[in-house]
């Protein structure tokens, strides 16, 4: 099922320079494995080689970080917000929106 | 009353007050932990405590001593509140784009402000100091985001208050920067109870990530991956601004004037409240409202104080 993906600055020229990309998949595993076939520019940028999660990158479902969720197993439905961003220190801006609804 | 040796006497042992009546749930109680009542004004004093004391302890430090702190705020004021009452000399890499009063407050106990583009936030501070700390190897760079006293202070301070005054706390909601405060307090509360959930609040990463080149230039805290954050956290969820504003209103209603990161680690808590039968959670309140005024946030159209915040760092 579709499902939107934001993608952050840094990944964007993978994809062609847009900010948000249509995937599919009902796990985030499956919807970023379809992403890396797509556009084989993301190809270990969000999955090591180990084929796990990249160390400085984290995906949100609808805002919550799947790493305290099922990691690449956790579920993803129709018309949930997928949000990958890379990893950066506390203390933040608010500045800026990845994603609106 | 005590009469206290210094103003330092008072950090710590911070009031918890219950706003239950704000819980969508009420078989969940909320409790709020109030940071703010710290000298220094909020939660921060207390890493600034016991980054400074150990530091004597390990004999890298003496007063007269220049430090270099990377903050956004909270820790270099904190920092200067002890470095002003001790004899240091500090200077504090600030991200232009944080609220005037915190300025202010840096300036008044004698810190010196060194500017790093707003765009590059609490990671091109970090950036700068370490550079700077690395050019001038006489200056002391505590460096919080590495420092294990920061997380020290809360397993000793902050998660023993809590347990003290609340043993029944099945929930703990922070906001998460550097991890000191998630990491102190949740190892300790979960040493008391395992069965307690531990969870993290942050807010959208925004501009800051668009000012990265490549995923390489991402940073975790030293002192989460050294503690174990990613094993203790339950949770972690991103708060926007808006959501954090409200909440801060909400707060306001009850008497409660919060810094709007308290908004966040309140929504957090909230929705947590909703999706459990029964427990109680306690929020950490990080600092008071006062450095926030100049936002509008409790006066001013939710629209406009929404925009201002993107513009400026309150977590």
């Amino acid at each position: 099922m579709p499902v939107q993906v934001n993608l952050p600055t840094v990944l964007r020229a993978h994809v062609g320079g847009v900010k948000t990309v249509t995937a599919e998949g009902s796990t985030v595993g499956e919807v970023l494995r379809f992403l890396v076939d797509r556009y084989p520019g993301l190809s270990g940028q969000v999955i090591d080689p180990n084929g796990s999660l990249h160390k400085f990158v984290n995906v949100y479902v609808n805002d919550d970080d799947v790493r305290y969720l099922s990691v690449l197993d956790t579920p993803v439905k129709d018309a949930d917000d997928i949000s990958i961003l890379p990893a950066v220190a506390g203390g933040s801006t608010g500045a800026g929106e990845h994603h609106r609804r | 009353m005590t009469v206290y040796g210094s103003v330092l006497g008072l950090i710590g042992n911070t009031p918890l007050v219950e706003i239950s009546e704000l819980s969508p749930n009420p078989a969940v109680r909320l409790l709020v932990k109030l940071e703010g009542h710290n000298p220094g004004g909020s939660v921060k004093d207390r890493i600034a405590l016991a980054m400074i004391e150990e530091a004597e302890k390990e004999g890298r430090v003496e007063p007269g001593q220049t430090l270099i702190e990377p903050s956004s705020g909270n820790t270099g004021i904190g920092l200067a509140l002890v470095s002003r009452v001790r004899g240091y000399r500090l200077k504090v890499v600030l991200a232009t784009n944080v609220s005037i009063e915190r300025r202010q407050l840096l300036e008044l106990r004698g810190a010196e402000i060194i500017e790093s583009p707003g765009a590059e936030g609490s990671n091109g501070a970090v950036r700068r100091a370490r550079a700077l700390a690395a050019e001038h190897p006489d200056w002391a760079f505590l460096y919080q985001y590495a420092n294990q006293a920061n997380p020290n202070a809360h397993y000793n301070g902050t998660g023993p208050e809590i347990w003290r005054d609340c043993p029944t706390v099945t929930h703990f909601v922070a906001g998460l920067g550097t991890s000191g405060t998630l990491l102190g307090v949740g190892h300790y509360l979960k040493d008391q109870n395992p069965e307690v959930k531990v969870l993290a609040v942050e807010p959208p990463a925004g501009e800051i990530v668009d000012g990265l080149r490549n995923l390489d230039d991402g940073y975790i805290p030293p002192i989460f991956v050294e503690n174990g954050g990613a094993d203790l956290l339950d949770g972690k969820r991103i708060v926007r601004p808006r959501e954090s504003i409200e909440w801060t209103r909400r707060l306001a209603d009850v008497g409660i004037f919060a810094g709007i990161s308290t908004g966040a680690a309140l929504a957090g808590a909230i929705r947590t409240a909703a999706s459990i039968e029964s427990g109680t959670i306690v929020v950490v309140s990080a600092d008071g409202g006062w450095k926030y005024l100049s936002t509008g946030a409790w006066t001013d159209d939710l629209d406009v104080v929404v925009e201002r915040a993107k513009q400026i760092t309150y977590f």
